[in-house]
């Protein structure tokens, strides 16, 4: 067995044996080495991590790791995730996947994860494509992109920016990481795990063999040039004038994180039963 | 004329206040020592539109609709047309309104019912300014012989003793005065309270408590008539006893944040109505495919889309049997009375646990929505018991193919015992896989803990020994029950058949139950007869057999199921 109780958890405690289905190149090799690396750093048993998925070639990363791990459904891994830690609130969680599955089809549970601020952490592996249907238009696909048969000349919208909405969602923590640089990556990802509430990670991880032209990103990322800002305007300010290729945390707020499961037992179920209870004549 | 029950309505227009004086005869009956029923029926509209509560008063436990109203009051005139067809006035009933609300309609003018004017809001006026529904409340109360304590003490409590106590008591004894001169409608006298416990609870707040005595302690939903009131007393009750209730932004949420909950350990439900099912059944696939234990209730109301929101029918059969893509096995269950809301969805929770398989529990608004007083279940001595390893290690699986198809399920924060949770198929470790014999033996497997278990005699209740069985389910078995008290002088005798499992099929024991059944009538309230078909194509309906359905939203009554058998005698 990995990763034995008072022993020191190593980066290799975290992965499971299981080869990955991904094509080579692929961002998410990165990113799955960020995440184990993340989680040696923080030295959280295996066995207190959960990890919840839904569908999409990012989304098979919890059968690669050595922790807990659900995958579920298309677009619904924030709920899901939700409900097993407000049921669970000892368990450090995380979500995992895609643009498709995180701002398309699960669009309204990103919405409402960022503001209901429960305490989980959302990693979205951002390459700007269907990759597991073979290179269809997401949320976060340029306009002209022509690739794809269903977008004929392209998708023609402008792109979701995933943070910004995010910040506009009540969001408390926003960072951007690079697939390319997991060690980096794996330290902004301990400061979201860190942090009490919802945090949210856009990872720009590319898909090669549907949009090569990512091979380019690892030299355009680069280190935000400022700390990050407590202060949603101004936070507002910056992602929406940056080039998406910022990395590092840019926004941390100080919001309390959704928690109802804090409260113990108060009665017994025979005292709430007792409100149907009908009295006899007096 | 002494009858077995009476039946009052008080209709007017949305924020008459009809709903409260339902309330307080109900209350004030189950003071009294009587049994008694309280059904709603309203349009969409929360405020102006039709609305109508009829109170059925006994000195019995009551399981069905009123045959006919004995007494009708009708605060004012504006919407009752919408009513028409659910109210069944005859040469028995005595209406009353005020002359000021204009004429009676013709249909219930002519429908042979005695007429009394009374003038309500005159009345009101005179008492101090109180509203005209506490007047009518008064009028009942007096008409049914409920004594002006019970109302007062209801009243009190209803109103926490502040000013509209007074001037509603004010109100009530006007109409108790105004009512005198009037020839009360005979009721049988109420029995002497029995040591028995009696509550007074909704079907929706039933099918809560039963969540909770099953072990339920997560509970997600999204707002949807007419099942909210399960999700609204689960949101109260839960903290107290150290479990989560969220409201969720929609149907897709509710459903995965249970079975995220449940993945954790937590017995989870969530409630809704049949377009919120129609959202769910993706994830409730999920559910089956991981082996997840959830409980999802759907209160059924008139579909299809949105229908007919507040009224009842029991037309989501197909979609809870049959709505899940691929082969799916799945729980679906469904209580037999108001009452029955309890104990079904308890067994609902132990059955789920037990077989890590989704259950879905069919009530419907006509239960849901409607209030008793009846005896108070004594607490069933079911134990909820998921199979948890006590450890785990290298060699652990979580979809090991095991005797009786359960694997051993562990849960996050066991060392040794990590996996993860597969919608994909997967091999017995959970790993994906696409292999023929992977794919089969976990069919295999999710089919066979299903069909395998033995549910015991709880599956069906089966009342009567006669060759002519009605086989029904959920609301409609009340009117079934009433048939047989009341008629057996059917050649040969009546059986009653109520299904409480609907699936998985049970052919050994039914076929036991049909034993000496030389015919079969199948009822429900359905527009298509899923019941029907659904019966016909899983199991062998050997005896001559006909289907009575027909759609919501007017109950099905018991009357109707005896015209149908007559019909049959004498075709």
């Amino acid at each position: 067995m990995k990763g034995k109780p008072g022993q020191a958890f190593s980066m290799e405690c975290y992965k499971s044996d299981i080869k990955p289905i991904w094509c080579p190149g692929c961002g998410d090799f990165g990113v799955l080495a960020s995440i184990a690396r993340a989680l040696a750093i923080l030295q959280v048993p295996p066995e207190e991590v959960a990890v919840v998925s839904g569908i999409g070639c990012s989304s098979r990363i919890p059968a690669y790791l050595n922790s807990y791990g659900f995958h579920g459904v298309h677009g619904r891994a924030l709920p899901l995730a939700t409900g097993l830690k407000l049921a669970r609130p000892e368990l450090t969680v995380l979500v995992a996947g895609g643009d498709g599955d995180g701002f398309a089809i699960g669009g309204n549970h990103f919405l409402h994860a960022c503001r209901r601020n429960a305490d989980i952490t959302y990693i979205v592996m951002d390459n700007q494509v269907y990759g597991m249907t073979k290179g269809q238009a997401s949320p976060t696909t340029n306009p002209d992109w022509d690739l794809s048969q269903l977008t004929p000349g392209g998708p023609g919208m402008n792109p979701f920016l995933p943070l910004l909405l995010a910040l506009g969602s009540g969001a408390n923590f926003l960072a951007r990481a690079s697939s390319s640089d997991p060690r980096g990556a794996a330290d902004i990802l301990v400061e979201a795990i860190r942090h009490p509430g919802f945090s949210f990670v856009q990872v720009l991880s590319p898909c090669l063999t549907f949009q090569p032209e990512q091979r380019k990103w690892k030299k355009m990322v680069r280190p935000a040039p400022v700390k990050a800002t407590a202060d949603p305007v101004r936070a507002a300010r910056r992602l929406i004038t940056d080039d998406n290729f910022f990395v590092g945390v840019l926004y941390q707020g100080e919001r309390d994180p959704y928690q109802e499961s804090s409260e113990e037992a108060i009665c017994k179920l025979d005292y709430l039963e007792s409100e149907f209870q009908v009295p006899g004549p007096r | 004329m002494i009858q077995e029950r009476l039946s009052i309505t008080v209709a007017g227009s949305g924020g008459a206040g009809v709903v409260t004086v339902g309330n307080i005869l109900l209350e004030a009956a189950g003071l009294t020592g009587w049994f008694a029923r309280l059904s709603r029926s309203s349009g969409p509209q929360i405020r102006g539109g039709e609305i109508a509560a009829t109170v059925c008063l006994s000195s019995r436990p009551i399981r069905s609709e009123a045959a006919h109203c004995d007494l009708l009051l009708a605060l004012d005139w504006k919407n009752i047309s919408r009513f028409a067809d659910e109210m069944v006035l005859n040469r028995h009933s005595m209406v009353i309104s005020d002359p000021a609300q204009g004429e009676v309609p013709e249909r219930i003018r002519d429908s042979g019912a005695h007429y009394l004017a009374m003038p309500f809001k005159e009345l009101a006026a005179q008492a101090g300014g109180t509203r005209t529904n506490m007047i009518a409340l008064g009028v009942a109360a007096q008409l049914a012989g409920l004594s002006r304590e019970s109302v007062e003490r209801t009243l009190e409590k209803t109103f926490h003793g502040d000013r509209r106590f007074v001037t509603g008591m004010a109100g009530v004894d006007a109409g108790i005065a105004a009512a005198l001169p009037v020839p009360s409608l005979d009721l049988p006298s109420a029995p002497t309270p029995s040591q028995a416990e009696r509550w007074s609870i909704t079907g929706n707040q039933a099918a809560a408590l039963g969540a909770l005595r099953g072990g339920v302690r997560f509970a997600a939903g999204y707002p949807i008539t007419p099942a909210t009131e399960v999700l609204e007393w689960l949101a109260l009750a839960l903290p107290k006893l150290g479990g989560v209730f969220m409201q969720a932004e929609d149907e897709l949420a509710a459903v995965n944040q249970i079975i995220g909950a449940s993945f954790g350990g937590v017995p989870a439900i969530t409630a809704t109505s049949g377009p919120g099912l129609a959202l769910m059944m993706e994830s409730i696939g999920l559910a089956v495919a991981a082996e997840v234990p959830i409980v999802v209730i759907d209160v059924m109301r008139g579909g299809p889309a949105t229908g007919i929101p507040t009224k009842s029918e029991q037309s989501d059969l197909n979609i809870a049997l049959h709505g899940l893509p691929g082969d799916a096995p799945h729980l679906v269950i469904a209580p037999t009375s108001v009452n029955d809301c309890l104990d079904t969805t308890h067994w609902a929770v132990t059955l789920s646990e037990w077989l890590q398989a989704p259950a879905i529990v069919l009530s419907n608004q006509a239960l849901g929505q409607t209030r008793v007083i009846d005896s108070k279940p004594a607490p069933r001595e079911w134990a909820t018991e998921r199979k948890i390893p006590d450890q785990a290690d290298d060699t652990y699986q979580r979809y090991q193919l095991t005797a009786d198809s359960v694997s051993p399920m562990t849960l996050p924060g066991m060392p040794g015992g990590q996996y993860t949770a597969e919608g994909l198929e997967h091999d017995e470790s959970g790993i994906p896989s696409v292999a023929a014999g992977n794919h089969l033996h976990q069919l295999d497997k999710r089919c066979n803990k299903l069909a395998d278990f033995d549910y015991g005699d709880y599956w069906a209740d089966v009342e009567g020994a006669g060759s002519t069985a009605i086989i029904t389910w959920g609301a409609t078995v009340g009117a079934a029950r009433d048939l047989l008290a009341r008629s057996p002088e059917f050649d040969g005798g009546l059986r009653l058949i109520a299904l409480r499992l609907l699936a998985p099929e049970q052919p050994g024991p039914m076929a036991k139950m049909l034993h000496g059944v030389k015919r079969i009538l199948i009822v429900e309230q359905s527009h298509g007869g899923q019941f029907y078909r659904y019966l016909k194509s899983c199991y062998d309906l050997s005896v001559p057999t006909r289907s009575f359905c027909r759609p919501g939203p007017v109950p099905i009554l018991a009357v109707e199921i005896a015209t149908w058998l007559q019909q049959w005698d004498s075709s």
